[in-house]
């Protein structure tokens, strides 16, 4: 609506030609197009891993491009570093907050930018004046470590623009937000964007998309596949642009559901270190042959309801039942011994072990178990079984590797998490805990790991699923839950739920999906 | 001839490296390293300096092999120097003082060496795994206190005896030493060295054999997978540093048992630093940290020999110095360049067999390069 | 790292009613004069407070203070240095070899720069080449008193004949603060409760001062000036807290790190020299700095990465050392009546506060104390020498989780790996 600024001809703030950025064996970014107006608020959509970071580090000066041209206001620049985005006043928003809890406020806005108004009373008065354009409220003498999300991520867009940025880009900012916090940053932005700042907004939840952006710009696989109008585009076209036509249809799958509990949970709490609980009171119950996926926005306990069903975590209150058998104070060993296969959302901090071969990652978790460990209390190891183990896995499961003595770091991410899905498939899982299973892999991972948790559901396995794809969760769910701060508010069928209702009750802002 | 690469490339490096410097600071100072090199490789046939060297190797081992149990899972014993002197004063109080029938009095000895060994590094295992206390200042700290606790205990206050001038533990018992195996005019070899060479094993099994060693290199590589693949990792915390202190405490017994019978003031220190740069050297591994066990002492038996022929014996000092850190160097630039290579290697050898059939498909990336 | 700990911010009075830090610092300092006076009155060891205590005190401080100050600009920095000792080794004989020839002020500058070279690899190592810290500092360790052993016997041995021991070294002269150290000498000598312990402490502080012992102290607040209210240290903390954050905004990382470990090298170094320049034995000998790197550092932790509380656990340390070589094992007994005393004090602050749990761990440990002082006479001597590494590990102990170390110290950065 406000258009008001330069938007005639050649005025971009920002313009992207024809970037392609390689790593070995992907292609990241691939011929992308992209122009940005000056005053506007401009949204970069697409999924997980279709290249949007990527971008937003080139623009940045993190990285360098290997083909194409990026200009400012109309000229060539060729940034070599952050400092160099930073003069032409450009300044990013990291989606994990570059911030030190153990500095103040004023210190995290001035360190590196002590030259423009030393580190003095200057300094401060002029933290004072933008501290009011983007709404903070604290005294920049108050630690870091005090703030909430919300007052960090303001500290953060005031680092930017105490450096004279003009166009900021935020990755992914409401990522770790609450709807209200949600309301209140774009209510900033709105107020700044009418001050002639320029945004690049990152995101894959199209209404907030919807909400804020002046024009958009989908990406997908690595590559820019055109732009869009926010005023004249439904969700559903936004969605279908980001993933191409191979949006899972839900309507072909019959039901495999059996009224066998494998999974209960009951009065789940899990008590945060200060203030709200991360989990409370969590009901739900999982059947085998059902998939039940849990959505909801990043940061709502999803992580955490994970952790304290593997025991990773300990629960306050509450039960969590096995087959029939109470787990509740047994040990994550335990419970894996008791039929949980886990697949971790960070595979290279909880699924992996990268400096190891193949093999001993075929270990983790089964240590105990056959093949992998000799029977007796001896608490032996059959390496053999467990090279030849993974062989079968990395067969079955098409990892493509040269060998099963290649250290995990040296796949791909696709491979990797085709290797952690076979390999907590291959203990005779009763219940599957599968959180991201297809986070950061490619396309055709991706099809391959759906395709195996549909043949494990069809064989008798209960799945947790656990997915900020709603996609994903619609196309592969019986039944769907969605958690809100800590407590799961409402469920839906996902034969019949459209992502926009899901998405609304993932803010919280209907209150109640069908039920 | 990859593993040659990574394996024995860094430390002959560093070796050769070490060697430079000390060659240059004898230059430095006037004398020919040269003659300090072919002394050094001519006194391991003098004597009972072959002998020397092996005995004094059997005894860094042990310290080196304590030091690795708790490197595997990144946990910094510096605590094994106290642990073992302290270990040692212990069973040297407790074998003068019973009277047992021979290898049972032995065996005591041995059990109440690793006892207190494991004791004393079972305090610094509780504080982190209960009180989340860094391991490397409580053992540091604890070293110091051990040697109060030693001086308390052979005070004559004490289980002291004043004998001539010095003061020591009542001496052990025949039934309870372990002679050395002669070797004619080469020397004894300490009869414990079995027990170095046994523990070497055993650790290499445990190791590489069972859940309990894959538990304890994945807790070191990465605590948040192995807690997640249901390692414990409080549990592992107090074993790994128990086992450590135990083998810790066998560390002095070879030289009490075989050689000096009493503890005194005077017992060796030092050991358990001298651990801690063998286990560095020899990269955790058993049979490194055998071959760093020996060099450590050929350098130390060198010393003696230099000193004979007027070049300062200290260069032995610097050149162990300057061996372990060019090494920790090495070691580090190597594991970082051959991972990069590795994924390089891996991404070849999938491209080259996605080529083969046909390239139908496969290749992604390529064909909507092409098509935009 | 998102860390999504407490949403609801505590915008509210955030200033609080908090005293501000000096006025803290005063008051724990009177508290601890006030139960040591009450200590001497009640055990009748005068040599508690006496000035000569305070002054053996304050030359056995000096050492641990410089070496805590050094470990706190390298972990500052986000180095863990345990390489201190090494340092600090290697700065006994480069003050003893320049002090030798160009007198007190030389020997300074040589230990600095001696350990400053240890600094500097530590800085190679850690910084450059990302080998882990705790390692890195064991082996300079092990290569500085290497080093040193090799020089001193080839440059000491032609003076001395003897490869341990340097020749004297000249000292500085030594000089009382006019007025102020005779007044407190007759209040000392006049035996009034309170009074005369307050005298007996500071008498020692002003008497029979070096230009050294005048410098390590300053060093404390100009530690804390550089550190936090300048720019090169708002940049070197930052590499400490947060390195991946200070390279976003442009922060050459790596060179704020080498910084802060060749500051920390230099100041163990000057801890080194210290030693050498110690009125009571003027030169180098070898193993003379007996581990007091380790103690430095333990001296920062107690202070909880702080100048002053560096300053005030280097003030304990030296305290105890102090008193024990001067009154032996009795007068540190009596100190478990202190210790018992401070147990009831902080018991009694947790009552008010209402922490029941804190205030009876603390009591439960004046009981213990006191039963211990109950039971025997004196302190054998083994024991009273190893107070500093005790108390050292009961303060970790009881507070670890209240100590705020950087946030990633010991830890390995490469440049450009963040993210």
């Amino acid at each position: 609506m406000t258009e008001s600024t330069a938007a005639d001809g050649d005025g971009y703030a920002v313009e992207l030609v024809g970037i392609t950025k390689r790593f070995p064996g992907v292609v990241a970014n691939d011929d992308i197009h992209l122009q940005v107006r000056h005053g506007e608020v401009h949204a970069l959509c697409g999924e997980n891993g279709a290249g949007k970071s990527t971008l937003m580090k080139i623009l940045y000066g993190m990285q360098r491009p290997d083909e194409g041209t990026i200009r400012v206001d109309g000229a060539d620049v060729a940034f070599r570093s952050p400092a160099d985005a930073i003069r032409a006043g450009i300044g990013m928003v990291h989606q994990h907050f570059m911030l030190a809890d153990n500095l103040t406020v004023a210190e995290n806005v001035l360190l590196g930018a002590e030259a423009s108004h030393g580190i003095g009373a200057r300094a401060r008065a002029r933290i004072g004046e933008l501290a009011r354009v983007v709404g903070l409220r604290t005294e920049p003498g108050v630690l870091l470590e005090r703030l909430g999300v919300a007052d960090r991520q303001r500290v953060e867009i005031l680092k930017v623009l105490y450096r004279g940025a003009r166009t900021v880009i935020l990755d992914e900012p409401t990522a770790v937000l609450v709807p209200q916090e949600v309301d209140e940053l774009f209510a900033t932005l709105r107020g700044m964007k009418a001050e002639g700042y320029t945004f690049l907004f990152i995101s894959h939840k199209l209404d907030e998309v919807r909400a804020i952006a002046d024009s958009i710009t989908v990406i997908r696989r690595g590559t820019s596949v055109g732009t869009a109008d926010p005023r004249t585009v439904t969700s559903r076209e936004l969605a279908e642009m980001m993933v191409g036509s191979e949006l899972p249809d839900p309507g072909t799958r019959e039901s495999t559901v059996t009224d066998r509990e494998v999974l209960r949970v009951e009065g789940l709490t899990l008590a945060a270190e200060a203030g709200r609980p991360l989990l409370a009171d969590v009901d739900l119950v999982v059947h085998a042959g059902e998939v039940l996926g849990i959505a909801g926005v990043e940061g709502n306990g999803q992580t955490e309801l994970v952790e304290t069903i593997m025991g990773m975590r300990h629960a306050g209150a509450g039960r969590v039942v096995l087959a029939g058998k109470d787990v509740s104070r047994a040990s994550t060993l335990a419970r894996r011994e008791a039929g949980i296969g886990y697949v971790p959302e960070d595979r290279t901090r909880h699924g992996l072990l990268a400096s190891q071969p193949l093999w001993a990652n075929r270990i983790l978790g089964y240590q105990t178990r056959p093949p992998v460990a000799r029977p007796g209390r001896l608490g032996l190891l059959d390496l053999p079984a467990a090279r030849r183990d993974t062989e079968r896995i990395v067969a079955e499961f098409d990892v493509r590797t040269p060998g099963v003595d290649v250290p995990a770091a040296a796949l791909s991410g696709g491979n990797q998490q085709k290797l952690v899905v076979g390999r907590e498939l291959s203990g005779d899982p009763v219940l599957l805990i599968a959180s991201h299973p297809t986070r950061g892999v490619d396309v055709g991972a991706q099809a391959g790991i759906w395709e195996e948790l549909r043949k494990a559901r069809a064989a008798g396995l209960a799945v947790l699923l656990i997915s900020a794809d709603l996609d994903e969760l619609i196309g592969l769910s019986d039944s769907i839950a969605v958690i809100l701060r800590g407590r799961l508010v409402a469920t839906a069928d996902p034969a019949t739920v459209t992502p926009e209702e899901l998405g609304a009750a993932m803010t919280g802002a209907d209150g109640e999906a069908a039920s | 001839m990859n593993r040659v690469r990574t394996v024995l490339l860094p430390p002959a490096l560093a070796v050769l490296f070490a060697a430079l410097l000390c060659a240059v600071a004898l230059l430095v100072s006037g004398d020919n390293p040269l003659t300090a090199l072919a002394v050094m490789i001519t006194q391991v046939g003098e004597g009972t300096t072959a002998v020397d060297i092996v005995n004094s190797a059997a005894v860094y081992y042990l310290a080196a092999l304590a030091v690795a149990i708790g490197f595997q899972m990144k946990l910094f014993n510096i605590g094994i120097e106290g642990q073992y002197r302290l270990a040692a004063c212990v069973a040297a109080i407790v074998g003068g003082a019973v009277a047992l029938p021979p290898v049972l009095h032995t065996l005591v000895i041995l059990l109440v060496g690793a006892l207190t060994g494991a004791a004393w590094a079972g305090i610094a295992a509780l504080l982190k795994a209960y009180r989340g206390v860094s391991e490397v200042i409580s053992t540091i700290m604890l070293n110091f206190v051990a040697t109060g606790l030693i001086a308390f205990l052979i005070s004559t206050d004490a289980f002291g005896v004043l004998r001539g001038n010095n003061i020591s533990t009542q001496p052990i018992a025949p039934s309870g030493q372990v002679p050395g195996i002669p070797l004619g005019d080469f020397g004894r070899i300490f009869g414990l060295i079995f027990l170095s060479a046994a523990l070497g094993v055993a650790y290499w099994f445990l190791l590489e054999r069972t859940r309990f060693g894959f538990d304890l290199k994945a807790s070191g590589e990465s605590p948040t997978a192995a807690a997640a693949g249901g390692v414990n990792s409080r549990r592992m915390v107090i074993i790994a540093l128990l086992l450590s202190g135990a083998v810790a405490g066998l560390v002095g017994l070879p030289e009490l048992l075989g050689r000096d019978l009493a503890y005194t003031l005077n017992s060796p220190t030092g050991y358990g630093f001298t651990g801690i740069a063998i286990a560095l050297l020899g990269r955790n591994h058993p049979v490194g940290i055998a071959i760093g066990a020996l060099l450590w002492a050929f350098l130390d038996k060198s010393a003696l020999a230099l000193d004979n022929v007027g070049v300062p014996r200290e260069i032995v000092l610097i050149m162990q110095g300057s061996i372990v850190l060019s090494v920790v160097v090495a070691y580090e630039i190597v594991r970082r360049y051959e991972l990069a290579a590795e994924q390089r290697r891996v991404a070849a050898q999938l491209r080259a067999r996605a080529a083969e059939p046909a390239g139908v498909g496969s290749a992604g990336a390529g064909s909507t390069g092409a098509g935009s | 790292m998102t860390a999504v700990a407490e949403r609801k911010a505590p915008t509210g009075p955030l200033r609080g009613r908090r005293l501000p830090g000096w006025a803290r610092s005063a008051l724990v300092v009177a508290i601890g004069i006030a139960i040591l006076a009450v200590t001497v009155t009640l055990t009748g060891q005068v040599q508690l407070t006496s000035s000569g205590t305070a002054q053996a005190a304050v030359r056995l401080l000096l050492p641990i203070l410089l070496a805590g100050l050094g470990g706190l600009w390298s972990e500052r920095a986000g180095v863990v240095n345990i390489g201190l000792e090494g340092m600090m080794i290697l700065g006994t004989w480069g003050a003893a070899w320049a002090g030798y020839q160009w007198g007190p002020w030389a020997a300074l500058l040589g230990g600095i720069v001696f350990g400053a070279l240890g600094g500097l690899l530590h800085a190679v190592a850690t910084v450059t080449f990302a080998v882990n810290h705790i390692v890195s500092g064991v082996a300079i360790t092990l290569l500085g008193l290497g080093v040193t052993k090799y020089l001193a016997s080839l440059v000491f041995v032609p003076i001395t004949s003897n490869p341990r021991e340097s020749p004297r070294v000249e000292g500085f002269t030594e000089f009382s603060i006019p007025g102020l150290s005779q007044g407190a000498a007759a209040l000392e000598d006049q035996q009034r409760v309170v009074v005369s312990d307050v005298a007996g402490l500071l008498g020692g502080l002003v008497t029979d001062l070096t230009p050294l012992v005048v410098i390590g102290f300053a060093l404390v607040p100009i530690s804390y000036y550089l550190l936090w209210h300048t720019r090169f240290g708002l940049r070197l903390r930052s590499c400490g807290e947060n390195p991946v954050a200070a390279e976003s905004l442009g922060v050459n990382v790596y060179r704020y790190k080498y910084f802060g470990v060749l500051i920390s090298g230099g100041l163990a170094g000057l801890g080194g020299a210290a030693l050498v320049l110690n009125p009571g034995q003027l030169g180098y000998l070898e193993g003379q700095t007996g581990g007091r790197g380790y103690i430095g550092l333990a001296a920062m932790i107690f202070g909880n990465w702080r100048p002053a509380g560096l300053l005030a656990g280097s003030a304990l340390f030296g305290y105890v050392d102090g008193l024990q070589l001067r009154a032996g094992g009795e007068a540190v007994h009596a100190l478990l009546y202190t210790a018992t005393l401070i147990a009831v004090v902080v018991a009694v602050y947790w009552v008010a506060r209402r922490a029941w749990v804190p205030a009876a761990v603390a009591l439960g440990a004046g009981v213990v104390v006191y039963a211990v002082y109950w039971s025997i006479d004196t302190v054998p001597r083994e024991f009273a020498s190893y107070a500093p590494q005790l108390v050292t590990l009961v303060v970790l102990a009881v507070a670890a989780q209240y100590l705020r170390p950087p946030a990633t110290a010991g830890e390995e950065y490469r440049r450009g790996e963040g993210d």
